[in-house]
């Protein structure tokens, strides 16, 4: 399938899941480890990782939570000198903290290396955690997903949707304000891409879930300026992202009684479209809404019938 | 939820400076990421940059005011502090880089310890059952979350739940699994160290 055969040794990487990749997000990991096939890209699921505790545990417990981390980021060293990717965003930001936090402050390091201690578990190291947004675009690039694309996307514009916590604090998937790297990946397979305002503007996280009224609210002006700058559907690159776009959309239908039918899509999904992967193996059978705009966008006529 | 502090609203008292307690301020001002609030300039550009601090009784700006000055009732007991949702756009944005989340996240941590929170306000009760699974298993799962929060705020909101769980089983998203990583002693053991008072 994928012909890596551009010279370069086989880049390989660890691979840390996250608890959503086997639940709401389940689309993401699928597609994340598809496209990295595809390119030739080597990923190891990483040992026994434990869950990141995202803000709950930082809401009740600062050092449990960077203890959290630290075990993961001490597997990590031991699994080999490799980079760890992250695709799920919290958990991508609570390991990136916690390394931050331990460099920066004396006596976080001292408790957390205690704690770790204690159990026995060997000390962390210095372990490069990235987000598969800046793997994709640094170490792969623009060009060789252009080169490597066999399919043409036919489908209708984008609006690439980067959420919070991959960008902030650290601006390490991209920068801050204005990041453009899914733009120019998609732009590389044929994706028009609109330019959208709030492409770094926050979902709501678990408000959805919580204080749900004030959740779905955000979703929905993020949903409404989407229409607005005439795209057809949202590229995102977190599970959390992804789920309070395309779960509630019944739900705004009701009570702000406007028509939406978005397809909210991980950029991976697209990308692994466009280098050949197939329908469900890119995990396309999974979306809630814009199911038949996905159906158009993502099969030949064939697929189609399996897939109505 | 919410409206349970809209009396309170109405009847907002003026504030004495004798109701202050400019230790607790600086307890705060001294924690890792908060040491920022002393140079704040009260700019207002966190407020602008906040997704929600339309929906919030006292915007970021106001908080990090509030908290210097050590009136700690009202920031602990604000809604401000529950509704941010970690997304750091404030903090990217603060001319003096100041680390607002973290501060929420501090005021979050000691609402929760001194139960300064509605009764059956979904929150803590959340942050609350996912912090015990983890540590039980060293994994979450989504469902089971959900349904623990939902039984302990208020069992209606599963109905309205029930759609979307609908729309996730269909798509094959909603896991029932309950994992337990092999390494869960040593994380426990971890968690469990002993460590210095805050
Ligand atoms: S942006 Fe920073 S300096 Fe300005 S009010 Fe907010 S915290 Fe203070
Ligand atoms: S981190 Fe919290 S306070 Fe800051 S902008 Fe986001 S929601 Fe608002």
């Amino acid at each position: 399938m994928a012909n890596s055969t551009s010279g370069q040794e086989k880049k390989s990487y660890l691979y840390f899941p996250g608890c959503t990749m086997q639940a709401t997000g389940i689309a993401y990991g699928e597609s994340v480890r598809t496209l990295f096939r595809l390119l030739g890209l080597q990923v190891e699921e990483l040992e026994d990782w434990n869950c990141c505790g995202a803000t709950s545990y930082m809401s009740i417990d600062e050092r449990a939570a960077f203890v959290l981390s630290a075990r993961n980021l001490s597997l990590a060293r031991q699994a080999g000198p490799r980079d760890l990717v992250v695709p799920c965003t919290a958990c991508f930001l609570m390991l990136r903290k916690t390394q931050e936090y331990v460099r920066q402050y004396p006596s976080i390091r001292q408790e957390v290396e205690g704690a770790l201690k204690q159990a026995g578990i060997p000390p962390m190291g210095p372990v490069r955690v990235r987000h598969p947004l800046d793997v994709l675009y640094s170490d792969v690039g623009v060009e060789q997903i252009r080169a490597k694309a066999t399919r043409r996307w036919h489908g209708g514009r984008l609006a690439c949707y980067y959420g919070c916590q991959a960008l902030r604090p650290y601006a390490e998937a991209d920068q801050a304000y204005n990041p453009m790297r899914m733009d120019e990946l998609l732009q590389a397979v044929g994706v028009t891409t609109v330019d959208f305002p709030l492409k770094t503007k926050c979902c709501g996280g678990s408000l959805t879930g919580t204080i749900h009224p004030v959740g779905v609210r955000l979703n929905y002006i993020i949903l409404k300026e989407v229409a607005r700058r005439g795209a057809q559907a949202v590229a995102t690159m977190c599970s959390l992202c992804q789920f309070n776009l395309d779960a509630y959309q019944s739900e705004m239908r009701e009570e702000a009684h406007e028509v939406f039918d978005v397809p909210i899509l991980y950029f991976t999904q697209i990308l692994g479209w466009a280098l050949g992967g197939d329908f469900r193996s890119l995990g396309l059978h999974r979306g809630i809404a814009g199911r038949n705009l996905i159906g158009q966008w993502f099969t030949t006529p064939k697929e189609v019938e399996a897939y109505v | 939820m919410l409206g349970i502090y809209k009396q309170e609203a109405y009847e907002r008292h003026l504030r004495f400076q004798r109701d202050a307690d400019p230790t607790w301020g600086r307890k705060i001002t001294a924690l890792p990421g908060c040491e920022g609030i002393l140079t704040c300039m009260q700019c207002g550009t966190c407020s602008a940059a906040c997704p929600l601090s339309v929906y919030m009784d006292y915007t970021p700006r106001r908080i990090i005011a509030t908290v210097r000055e050590g009136f700690r009732e009202d920031v602990l007991r604000s809604q401000t502090i529950w509704l941010c949702a970690s997304c750091y756009a404030c903090r990217v944005r603060c001319p003096r880089e100041i680390n607002i989340t973290d501060v929420m996240y501090a005021l979050k941590r000691e609402a929760i310890r001194n139960r300064m929170y509605p009764p059956h306000f979904p929150i803590p009760i959340l942050a609350r059952a996912f912090f015990d699974m983890v540590k039980r298993r060293g994994r979450s799962t989504e469902f089971w979350l959900v349904l623990r929060m939902a039984l302990r705020s208020n069992p209606l909101i599963l109905l309205g739940m029930a759609k979307t769980g609908w729309h996730l089983w269909r798509t094959g998203r909603l896991s029932l699994g309950y994992e337990k990583i092999r390494g869960v002693g040593e994380l426990q053991k971890a968690l469990a160290s002993p460590r210095e008072e805050v």
